[in-house]
């Protein structure tokens, strides 16, 4: 289960806890990192978890999700439209998305 | 290779927003008796769900309120299966509990009738005022009645827009089922810029799917305001490989544009005086930004809102941002996938303004799906950066599906529509 950064570090401070709660923020919701993984929720389910025929990207590890990316890239691994998507995304972008997704996993709860 | 753990990734991308978050309470929020920001979304669709849905993921003390009239939502996306007898409607209707439930998002089943800009408050049809810090509209389209002589409401009943999906769908769905074997099919196609470009052609194709099998004497007219189309070489191809002859595409400069329909003779009229009969005619009317975007004032010359493209905030009035296809996103198209995407960078223009933070630099994404046939899938894709001249699609990115390709390749593309359809209805509901 993930922690935000709210719950991780502000919180335990104590200062302002109660005022906090109500309007807390997961910064780590709210990131370039985020902002480019959010775009692939649309195909790959929220958090990266797929409920269909899409593959989940979410709880692999970074590594491979970049590794992954950057041969859909150059087209060294087939893909029907990853290829067309991963033209898109520089290398440093490549690396937060893996980032994000093998740093966040955050398995869905039951139906 | 990199070895990434949590923390360095966090001390990396998201260090800056530790002391920013600290600085919460003090910003824009700590208004003295109010516990939380309250946010409205009115339209319970592609965008407004998945933006509702985002906000709390993101801010989960922000109130969000979701105003939405259908009690389940039917989804035009894959509404063309349903109109191909390849689906039936429950199978693309869906309900809010996992929003209301799961996400703490307070969904009301009523309409927006009215906004008053200056006060923030929301008046619903059925009385009840909602005073609001930030408004967001996913307002989706209005017809404009009238606009092709004979075309209003009344005659949508006759001959079907199904460009909402739900009962439309339905409608048009039994009277082509209904239709005797040499019958003619008639879709008339809007002009630029309109709700889901490839949706006319995947409905010709669908369309032909099944009046090939069941009724093979019968033929598509597509009647278009345009020249050329979304995917129009895949949809070509594919229509030829699948249905030879079956469907006939008349383009803007050969006549294509419908001026004027008769329900009772079964016609419709282009504008050099031609009249085409049908025995089943869908026209998709010219249409423009939702009927609340119109009501507010938010909507320019064109019938569509102006929008800051980073924060999706009018131009029109503050603290009201539109999504989905009433905004002008810059080169982002009309469609369901588009206004999820731009729902969750307007998330987080609205969580950051509310929380004092800074907003990351926004990204998009589109991707569409559309079936030429039930084991034919094509697709089209863009990503989105923001530049001076607005959303930009990313040079050298993108496009669509390969012009060849063998029939596994299409075969994929058709179990990833579904995989598409089932992830995207996921992020708005699940």
């Amino acid at each position: 289960m993930r922690r935000s950064i709210v719950t991780r570090f502000i919180a335990p401070l104590g200062i302002l806890g109660i005022m906090l709660l109500p309007t807390s923020v997961s910064a780590d919701e709210l990131s370039r990192a985020s902002m480019l993984s959010y775009t692939c929720a649309g195909c790959h389910g929220t958090d990266g978890i797929s409920p269909g025929s899409i593959p989940s990207i979410g709880c692999k590890s970074a590594d491979v999700i970049e590794k992954a990316l950057k041969e859909y890239r150059s087209g060294k691994r087939f893909s029907t439209v990853m290829g067309r998507h991963v033209k898109g995304y520089t290398d440093q972008e490549i690396q937060l998305i893996a980032g994000f997704f093998g740093t966040y996993c955050n398995k869905p709860t039951k139906k | 290779m990199n070895n990434y753990s949590r923390r360095d990734f966090m001390k990396w991308a998201g260090a800056a927003s530790v002391f920013s978050a600290m600085g919460w309470p003090l910003g824009a929020l700590a208004k003295m008796g109010r516990s939380a920001a309250k946010v409205v979304v009115i339209g319970g669709g592609y965008g407004g769900a998945t933006c509702a849905k985002y906000i709390r993921k993101m801010a989960p003390g922000i109130e969000v309120t979701l105003i939405e009239q259908n009690k389940r939502y039917t989804t035009c996306p894959f509404s063309n299966t349903v109109i191909g007898g390849l689906k039936k409607i429950e199978d693309i209707t869906h309900g809010y509990d996992n929003l209301r439930n799961r996400h703490g998002v307070n969904v009301i089943h009523d309409i927006a009738e009215e906004v008053n800009p200056a006060k923030k408050v929301v008046k619903l049809k059925g009385g009840a005022k909602l005073e609001y810090d930030k408004l967001i509209m996913s307002p989706g389209i209005e017809f404009m009645w009238g606009k092709i002589e004979g075309y209003d409401q009344a005659a949508s009943e006759v001959m079907p827009h199904a460009w909402k999906a739900g009962p439309q769908t339905t409608l048009l769905r039994a009277k082509i089922e209904a239709m005797r074997d040499g019958g003619t099919v008639i879709i008339a196609a809007p002009a630029n810029p309109f709700r889901c470009p490839p949706g006319p052609y995947e409905r010709a194709s669908l369309v032909a799917n099944y009046l090939k099998k069941h009724k093979p004497k019968s033929k598509v007219i597509v009647l278009d305001r345009k020249d050329k189309f979304s995917k129009q070489a895949l949809f070509v191809s594919g229509g030829e490989a699948l249905y030879p002859g079956m469907i006939e595409w008349v383009s803007k400069s050969a006549g294509g544009t419908v001026v004027r329909v008769d329900t009772k003779a079964m016609e419709v009229e282009n504008n050099n005086g031609f009249t085409y009969q049908g025995d089943v005619i869908n026209v998709i009317p010219p249409h423009r930004a939702g009927t609340i975007a119109q009501r507010t004032g938010l909507a320019d010359k064109s019938g569509w809102c102006p929008i800051n493209q980073t924060t999706f905030e009018s131009r029109k009035h503050k603290d009201i941002h539109i999504i989905g296809d009433s905004a002008i996103a810059g080169k982002m198209p009309k469609s369901g996938y588009a206004a999820a995407s731009e729902g969750k960078v307007c998330a987080a223009a609205v969580v950051a303004e509310l929380g004092g933070l800074n907003m990351p630099e926004p990204s998009y994404v589109n991707t569409c799906y559309s079936l030429v046939g039930p084991e034919y899938g094509i697709s089209v894709a863009a990503v989105y950066r923001l530049t001076k001249k607005g959303i930009t699609p990313v040079k050298g990115a993108g496009g669509g599906s390969p012009k060849v390709a063998d029939s596994t390749f299409r075969n994929m593309e058709a179990v990833y529509a579904q995989g598409w359809y089932d992830s995207t209805v996921a992020d708005m509901f699940r």
